[in-house]
């Protein structure tokens, strides 16, 4: 069983992550900024898992397992703060919400 | 010998049409305007790159993505999404403006520098795949790992997740439902 190389992993991982990163940039829903960070941080998740097979070594899924409760904490703030901006009659719009900018 | 090359291409069938489906969710993600759709969407993208976790022989770090973001992570972004009802919905403003134009640039340039740098520097590199025993990518394995080589981000990682539940609490929690002074409709 051998499979494509890591070299193609690394392109969709790459892929993954400018899909994500477009994604932060060009929608003004915080939901689907939120939906886009995870992208991002799944084509990375992707790329430490290839390496970590590429090399035999397994402290690459351990970095993959962190990076994915960190992704978790993440949601669960991100979605917070949407429920609280919502709960505030503010509108969901990332472009509007300039409150803090000096 | 012949086994051995039909077994090489059912991985590749199995990755192109992983690759392919995970692709596509992303780029789905990214466009619908309706943010249920969006999240069904990622459901597809995770599922698909739980199957390369497979294909990696990441055996565990695959159920634990099944299982903590199609999930978890999935079911709060939908309540979410319930919740707000068709205020959630983020329709596209209009033509795209120089920004949407700039944005695409740039996210094309870092996917074309990723293309070229893995090219570039990597092709003699990479093309020899160690060697892995059965015993790779087990929770047995991970386990071992966590507790002994990475076990300071092991217990960080506990810290992180208890202030985010803590965050999430005070952030949800119905007591300080006075309006903003200065908010902005």
């Amino acid at each position: 069983m051998k499979g494509p190389d890591v070299v193609w992993y690394l392109c969709v991982a790459g892929f993954l992550f400018s899909t994500g990163a477009l994604g932060v940039l060009i929608r003004r829903s915080p939901l689907i900024v939120l939906l886009s960070l995870e992208i991002m941080l799944n084509g990375a998740n992707l790329a430490l898992i290839a390496f970590s097979r590429h090399f035999a070594q397994g402290d690459g899924q351990i970095f993959a397992l962190t990076v994915m409760a960190v992704a978790a904490s993440e949601v669960v703030v991100g979605l917070g703060l949407i429920v609280a901006i919502a709960r505030q009659k503010l509108a969901l719009d990332v472009d509007k919400l300039s409150t803090l900018r000096g | 010998m012949i086994v051995a090359s039909f077994s090489n291409v059912l991985v590749w069938a199995i990755w192109v049409a992983a690759a392919f489906a995970c692709l596509a969710s992303g780029i789905a993600v990214i466009s619908f305007t309706n943010p249920f759709y969006a999240s069904l969407s990622l459901i597809g993208n995770l599922a698909s790159l739980a199957v390369m976790y497979l294909l990696l022989s990441a055996e565990f770090v695959a159920a634990a993505q099944v299982l903590v973001y199609a999930g978890a992570v999935m079911v709060m972004f939908l309540f979410v999404t319930a919740y707000l009802g068709n205020r959630a919905d983020a329709p596209w403003a209009g033509a795209p403006s120089w920004q949407t134009l700039g944005a695409v640039a740039a996210c094309s340039a870092l996917f074309v520098e990723v293309i070229v740098v893995v090219g570039l520097k990597t092709s003699g590199r990479l093309s020899h795949q160690g060697e892995i025993d059965s015993a790779f990518g087990r929770p047995r394995e991970i386990g071992r790992l966590f507790l002994t080589d990475h076990l300071l981000a092991f217990e960080i990682t506990s810290i992180v997740l208890l202030i985010a539940a803590v965050g999430g609490v005070i952030l949800g929690s119905r007591s300080r439902d006075t309006p903003m002074k200065g908010a902005q409709q």
